[in-house]
């Protein structure tokens, strides 16, 4: 399997630690629970600047639940209590000064399952610039929207056909409206929970080929299923397990000399 | 009654005796059975009960017009040849002579001996029917008993039965409904054949007095139903003024705002409002908020007619906000949560997520909950009785004292009537005219709402 994977260069000289540039987003001795329960045990990551950082392991390892919790999507869900440090751009987001509102514009997410908005392939795109004014008329609207579907890769294919509903595209042109709805913003980190678990092989190469394009101007965090996936897009790879960060490291690292044996067992498909 | 008691006893018995054979085949195992043993029973229990019963119910059902033709058929000359009209009142006397009821005259020897012969045959009927539905209990028991076998498929015959009962159930509240309209539908076309339908649809006067006596004075009668249609649309249009922004305002806040505790308390509380009695609204209406208005109105120099349409309306939406609010509510919450949390997860906060993408996700809902409420609004009667008063006068003053479809249909049909006259022959055009408006508006709700659920998934 080793020989199949494809890693994305990154310098590899090693920087002293002074003069390494600060991550884009770090999180320290993060605890979550859902009422009683504790779904996220001292979690500490980085998230380098125009990297990729995939998050693997089993179903219900706390994998997605720490992806909600960069950009506060767990604020939405009754009884969820967060605890510990997590900073952008060395600011706390959590901090009491923080709005929530700025924050997830700074951090995007596209999720799942592809959830347009039961509007047209246009307003779908619109609609973040929409809310946060980042448009004064309609020339820069449409400019807006042209270079997202651009950026999504679904330019081309939708160009003659914006007003159309965007549930009338197939699933993994929704998902890449879902991207491009995301990148309209023009958020600093993109979060994707599983975005290709509900797309076909070809579908999903797109996204891929895309999140590796996305890279150039976005930092991405990527939650996966498919480890395949993670060694062909990301930089840093990190396993979790019962809510646990197990290992944490450079994703060829990973997936070809893991230091833990959990990591081992599960990247070889011992379980999971 | 008690030939049903002994047949439903026997189809125990018939339930009981194939189990226990059922058993005793199988030898206690009940996997040796195509069927299981209750199977066996139920299948025995139907067979016998089942024909029995319905013998017995046609028999109730049918007794009086077979007794009272083959009773009629004995009759003397002199009084068969009777016209048909006196010939059914004697009958009548006959029956109730027959059931021992007073009859509030002397009657005549004809009647007491035809009486007489009624009661026998009825008697007779009754006891061949009670013991020809015993024995066919009794007999097809027997046959399902002696049916019972391992190899038999009671279970595919028990739910074959099964499927004809519920079958049954159905189709008897869908005759029922058809049997209402085509009573209404008849009536009516006797009306329109009085009225014509023109001057019924589209005249501006209402007032229903027709002449009982032909040298009665004025009593001409005019059948114009148009004050009475705006009447109804003023109502209704003030109740969903007062309903739609209330009750999609409160369903917003229960489901997006509330707490989850206070929602638990606070949706119940809402939801008792429908269940309050019509008339007591009605009281509400008549004697509270009508006054006030009429107070308020006075204040400003407005002239208020103490029975206004504005009370009656505003009541009447008091009413119908549960019907909004739970309504709106089950559609709003239909939207899933991932469109919430996408336009969450741009930056949206909550009262943009509402705006931009939940109500109109929510809004094929919403309107159809709005029509059922409207369908219902315009039904409705007992306020509009008590509160908007009997004038009909066309107007689209909401001060003014308007008059309703369904006001006029009670008040039609209210004391001592004849079903022959253009009077009482209103009430059912009038009704017809109701039922097929809110069939429509149900029906577009229900389109919608089903459209609807097709969005997602």
């Amino acid at each position: 399997m080793a020989t199949a994977i494809k890693v994305n260069e990154l310098p590899k000289t090693e920087v002293p630690a002074a003069q390494r540039p600060a991550p884009k987003m770090s999180a320290r001795k993060v605890n979550l629970w859902y009422g009683q329960k504790q779904a996220l045990f001292d979690v500490d990551l980085d998230v380098a600047k125009n990297s990729v950082v995939a998050l693997i392991g089993p179903s219900g390892c706390g994998k997605s639940t720490f992806l909600r919790c960069l950009n506060r999507m767990n604020d939405t869900i009754d009884g969820c209590r967060t605890q510990g440090d997590i900073r952008l751009d060395d600011r706390d987001i959590y901090d009491r000064s923080v709005d929530v509102v700025q924050l997830r514009r700074q951090v995007g997410m596209v999720f799942q399952k592809p959830n347009p908005f039961p509007k047209s392939i246009y307003e779908n795109v619109a609609y973040g610039p929409r809310i946060h004014g980042l448009a004064a008329n309609k020339a820069e609207f449409d400019e807006i929207v042209e270079t997202s579907l651009k950026g999504a890769g679904l330019w081309n294919e939708v160009a003659d056909r914006l007003s159309q509903p965007g549930n009338s595209l197939s699933g993994g042109q929704q998902q890449r409206l879902c991207i491009a709805r995301a990148i309209a913003v023009a958020p600093d980190v993109i979060l994707m929970d599983e975005p290709c678990s509900a797309l076909d092989p070809i579908a999903t190469a797109k996204i891929e080929e895309l999140i590796d394009e996305l890279r150039q101007h976005f930092t991405i965090c990527i939650v996966t299923h498919n480890m395949q996936q993670a060694a062909r897009v990301s930089q840093k790879t990190a396993f979790f397990h019962l809510g646990k960060l197990i290992e944490f490291g450079d994703t060829d690292q990973i997936f070809t000399n893991p230091k833990q044996q959990m990591t081992q067992d599960y990247i070889t498909g011992r379980f999971g | 009654m008690y030939t049903l008691a002994i047949i439903l006893v026997m189809a125990a018995g018939a339930f009981l005796f194939s189990r226990q054979r059922a058993w005793a085949l199988a030898g206690g195992r009940s996997s040796a059975l195509h069927s299981r043993p209750s199977y066996h029973g139920w299948h025995a229990a139907l067979l016998s009960g089942g024909p029995a019963i319905l013998l017995v119910v046609l028999w109730f059902l049918f007794a009086s017009p077979i007794v009272g033709a083959i009773v009629t058929a004995g009759l003397p000359e002199v009084v068969r040849s009777q016209p048909p009209g006196t010939l059914q009142f004697f009958m009548q006397d006959v029956q109730r002579l027959a059931a021992g009821l007073p009859l509030g005259r002397e009657a005549s020897p004809e009647a007491i001996e035809a009486a007489d012969a009624y009661a026998r045959a009825m008697l007779a009927g009754n006891w061949v029917f009670g013991v020809l539905g015993v024995l066919l209990a009794g007999w097809l028991g027997w046959l399902a008993y002696r049916k019972v076998d391992p190899q038999f498929r009671a279970r595919n015959r028990v739910e074959r039965w099964t499927d004809y009962i519920l079958l049954s159930a159905a189709a008897v509240s869908v005759l029922i409904t058809a049997g209402i309209v085509f009573s209404v539908l008849f009536e009516s076309l006797r009306f329109f054949s009085m009225v014509s339908p023109i001057e019924f649809f589209f005249g501006l006067n209402w007032s229903p007095q027709t002449a009982i006596r032909a040298d009665q004075v004025g009593s001409s009668g005019s059948f114009g139903a148009v004050p009475l249609i705006t009447g109804t649309l003023l109502i209704t249009c003030i109740a969903i003024f007062v309903a739609g922004p209330i009750g999609i305002m409160a369903a917003i806040w229960l489901s997006q705002y509330a707490p989850r505790r206070v929602r638990d308390v606070a949706k119940p509380l809402m939801e008792v409002l429908a269940g309050i009695p019509t008339v007591v609204y009605g009281f509400f209406a008549a004697l509270t908020v009508a006054p006030f208005i009429r107070r308020v109105g006075e204040a400003l120099g407005l002239n208020v007619a103490s029975e206004s349409a504005l009370a009656a309306g505003m009541v009447m939406g008091i009413m119908i906000i549960p019907f909004v609010s739970s309504l709106s509510d089950d559609a709003i919450k239909a939207v899933p949560t991932a469109l919430r949390d996408g336009s969450y997860g741009l930056g949206a906060t909550k009262a943009e997520t509402i705006q931009r993408v939940i109500l109109p996700a929510a809004l094929p809902g919403i309107i159809a909950g709005f029509l059922l409420a409207v369908s219902r609004a315009i039904g409705e009667t007992m306020i509009v009785v008590m509160a908007a008063g009997l004038a009909a006068n066309l107007t689209v003053n909401p001060f003014a004292a308007v008059t309703t479809v369904t006001v006029q249909i009670v008040t039609l049909l209210v004391g001592d009537q004849e079903f022959d006259s253009a009077k009482t022959l209103a009430a059912f055009a009038l009704g017809l005219f109701l039922f097929a408006i809110t069939l429509v508006l149900n029906v577009i709700a229900l389109y919608i709402l089903q459209r609807f659920r097709e969005r997602y998934d």
